[in-house]
């Protein structure tokens, strides 16, 4: 049994007076594509925030493990260290791609930790020394080999801010598995695509998991896309885990149909209750 | 600032586009209201003005200045109005290249070219500038001002180049540059002074101090973005200012420093003994050698920070800068450590600065803290956001426009026939500053060259429209 990537464990986020997540405990296994699933304001964002060290969260642990058994607690991390050491990257649910930069700065801008270190933190680079000039080329291969892959070879001397919604969702998911992450968590990677770049996406989000051997979190409304691909799914509702199990479990879950699955706001505490399941929720009368 | 985006313009403010005879009518009756506007500010401001009588004031009516002032305003909306109009007639016929789903060809538009050449005749002119100047007024001793205005202007577009590091590639807004020129002027005049170091030592170390003073102020305010790193550089701007009035003991004050040793060439003073530089060359004594020497000597300095930046642009470092300038929270999540990144561009911005305020202080051979005032850092400013933010030519057009423009309005005398004996254009100095910032901000809100060259590329190297560009918040 490989330790799971992630754990969670306790997550408590408040934001003033307002609990966005909390005590929310749940694994990513290894290998695995686990979907993060809820209603609007779940409280799905803040969790990746946690994770990726946006937020300190107010309460709880979250440990990453890598393949060689090292482990990283991620809420100590500053910021930019949990993607530098611990490997884990990101997407955005609203696109943050370098909008004046091409497709192709994008990438390297990913490979910056590799690229600095080549570059003998500028000071060989300066010189133009040949171990920096091949560093940077082996970076523009995996960045070619990526834009092969997501499409874009055409178009990479473009300005990423330039391209069509659906290429730029593409993008910077290439952008963040440049980061040679363990642990690559979407926001939203669907939202707003036709069903045939859904589908495209899909075979992406298969590569990534079995061939780059990079674990998923995801965070998806779309569930065609979440049925389809995820090996686990965790549910959130008012912050807090409702279900957890794999795609049939949670497709048949009552209590993820009440609270997720088409209910009116105000039906969702009598469903809950009738199946067994009496939440306080305080945000309910907000 | 030139905050605003390019395609905010009041094109949504055309009611008729659609049906020409219509939008001719509301076109007119804009016009006519601008007028109108401008009437009602004129009869106070300018209908009666006040002259002394011989018993007490008299008023004296304008109305035909009035007449004048509102008449060419009717006529200068009625233009722009047309202008925009022909243009968004245009735009609609033109898809955007955001639209497409295939790769477009894009050809170097007009901009581009003239640029190319440009940049040509731009530095073959700073090569021979000495030259030219001495063949056009036709000996070396009356070019003197010609040349004097060239290290003038390179001055300044070495200190615009030193501060698009920090503005212009790493996106954060400096008002307080001035601050490391001071340093690195007051670094060389008081060690030349003191220990009597020569300006060859002093040039790095007045850098190396510049540097570590920017990395100084940059660790406490680099956290904080936009407005308030605004605020805070441009206080620390003034801080630098009055410690150097007020700690006599070191900097002497107000009175400055004075009899700051003049540049050598690498050790030969350019005196009219047999020590001297003309002396050993053979040649005979020129108090011009120095002014020519000197102006080498800072266009070396600008080209190697042109080179450098140039260069830092295509290595990982420069392309974080502009990813930073791009987007902060993408930066973090890619791993990149925002913070030390900001320091690096804050800390070279300034030893760039450094290096330009010794030469500053060997070609014055006399400092003090008037020279250091906000005003300058607010010309450098202008330089890097007139000039289009991130690119080096345009900062270098600007700051010929700049700097060259005010001297231009001292040979407009003749201008005195016109409009009397008092005029003196030069008066008018800040008030065509001004102009020209508006007119800037209303037709290049992005700057003159506001395209942006990728610092890598498969195919050929094509410019990205600075529509796409970020500037930055801070
Ligand atoms: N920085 C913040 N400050 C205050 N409240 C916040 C902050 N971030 C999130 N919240 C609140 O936390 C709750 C959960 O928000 P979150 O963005 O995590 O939801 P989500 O599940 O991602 O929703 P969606 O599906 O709409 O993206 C919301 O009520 C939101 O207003
Ligand atoms: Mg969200």
């Amino acid at each position: 049994m490989v330790a799971p990537v992630l754990t969670v464990e306790h997550l408590t986020m408040r934001f003033g007076g307002l609990t966005a997540v909390s005590d929310l405990s749940f694994e990513a296994r290894t290998g695995d594509i686990t979907a993060l699933i809820g209603p609007n304001g779940a409280g799905k964002t803040t969790v990746f925030n946690c994770i990726t060290g946006f937020y300190k969260p107010t309460e709880g642990r979250l440990t990453l493990a890598h393949a060689d058994g090292s482990t990283h607690l991620l809420e100590r991390l500053p910021n930019h260290q949990v993607n530098r050491t611990a490997r884990v990257a990101r997407t955005f649910q609203n696109i943050r791609l370098f909008p004046g930069m091409t497709v192709l700065e994008n990438l390297l801008v990913a490979q910056h930790k590799t690229l600095m270190r080549a570059s003998g933190y500028t000071v060989l680079g300066l010189l133009g020394l040949k171990s920096f000039r091949d560093a940077e080329a082996a970076a523009i291969e995996k960045a070619k080999g990526w834009l092969e892959r997501i499409d874009l070879t055409a178009r990479a001397d473009e300005p990423a801010g330039g391209l069509p919604y659906g290429a730029q969702r593409r993008l910077e998911i290439a952008r963040a598995m440049c980061t040679d992450p363990v642990l690559l968590c979407l926001d939203e990677p669907a939202a707003g695509l036709n069903p045939r770049e859904s589908a495209d996406l899909n075979a992406l989000l298969r590569h990534i998991r079995d061939a780059e051997a990079t674990s998923v979190l995801l965070i998806e409304h779309d569930m065609s896309v979440v049925m389809e691909i995820s090996d686990h799914i965790v549910v959130l509702d008012y912050g807090k885990k409702i279900a957890d199990g794999t795609p049939e479990e949670i497709r048949t879950n009552p209590s993820v149909i009440a609270a997720y699955l088409g209910v009116e706001d105000e039906e969702v505490e009598a469903v809950e209750a009738e199946v067994g399941l009496a939440l306080p929720h305080q945000e309910h009368t907000a | 600032m030139a905050r605003t985006a390019s395609d905010a313009m009041p094109a949504a403010a055309l009611p008729g586009t659609a049906a020409p005879a219509g939008a001719l009518g509301g076109i007119l009756r804009d016009a006519a209201l601008y007028a109108l506007v401008a009437f009602g500010l004129c009869v106070p401001l300018v209908a009666y003005r006040t002259d002394p009588g011989p018993e007490g004031l008299v008023l004296v009516p304008r109305w035909g200045l009035v007449a004048i002032l509102c008449g060419a305003i009717f006529v200068l909306r009625l233009l722009q109005r047309l202008l925009l109009l022909r243009r968004d007639a245009r735009r609609a016929l033109t898809a955007s290249p955001a639209q497409a789903t295939e790769a477009v060809a894009g050809e170097p538009d007009a901009g581009q070219k003239t640029s190319k050449v440009g940049l040509k005749v731009f530095v073959a002119v700073a090569l021979t500038l000495p030259v030219l100047a001495t063949l056009a007024t036709g000996d070396l001793a009356s070019s003197r001002y010609w040349i004097d205005l060239g290290i003038l202007i390179l001055t300044y577009v070495m200190l615009g180049w030193g501060l698009n590091i920090v503005v212009g590639l790493a996106g954060l807004l400096d008002l307080g540059y001035v601050a490391f020129y001071a340093v690195g002027a007051y670094s060389y005049a008081l060690l030349a002074t003191t220990f009597g170091l020569s300006f060859w030592i002093c040039l790095p170390l007045a850098g190396l101090f510049a540097g570590l003073w920017g990395m100084l102020l940059g660790f406490p305010v680099l956290r904080l973005r936009g407005d308030y790193l605004a605020i805070v550089t441009l206080a620390f701007g003034e801080i630098i200012r009055l410690v150097l009035i007020n700690w006599t003991d070191v900097t002497g004050g107000a009175a400055g420093v004075s009899s700051i040793p003049r540049a050598t060439f690498f050790g030969i003073p350019f005196t009219a003994d047999e020590d001297g530089f003309a002396a050993k060359l053979g040649i005979e004594f020129n108090t011009m050698h120095r002014v020519v020497f000197l102006y080498y000597l800072i266009l070396v300095l600008a080209l190697i920070t042109n080179f450098v930046t140039m260069r830092l642009r295509r290595l990982p470092i420069g392309r974080a800068w502009e990813a930073l300038r791009e987007d902060e929270i993408a930066c973090r999540s890619l791993g990149i450590d925002t913070t030390a990144t900001k320091l690096t561009a804050f800390a070279l911005g300034a030893a760039f600065g450094g290096f330009a305020g010794s030469f500053f202080a060997v070609r014055q051979g006399f400092i003090s803290p008037e020279s250091f005032t906000f005003l300058e850092s607010a010309i450098i400013l202008a330089i890097v956001v007139l000039g289009g933010m991130g690119s080096q030519f345009g900062v270098a057009i600007a700051a010929v426009a700049m700097v060259g423009g005010p001297e231009l309005l001292r040979n407009l005398g003749f201008l005195s026939a016109v409009f009397g004996e008092g005029f003196d254009p030069s008066e008018y100095r800040l008030l065509l500053f001004g102009l020209a910032m508006v007119a800037m901000m209303v037709w290049r809100p992005r700057g003159l060259i506001s395209v942006r060259m990728p610092s890598v590329s498969l195919g050929e190297r094509r410019a990205i429209s600075g529509a796409h560009v970020s500037e930055g918040h801070g």
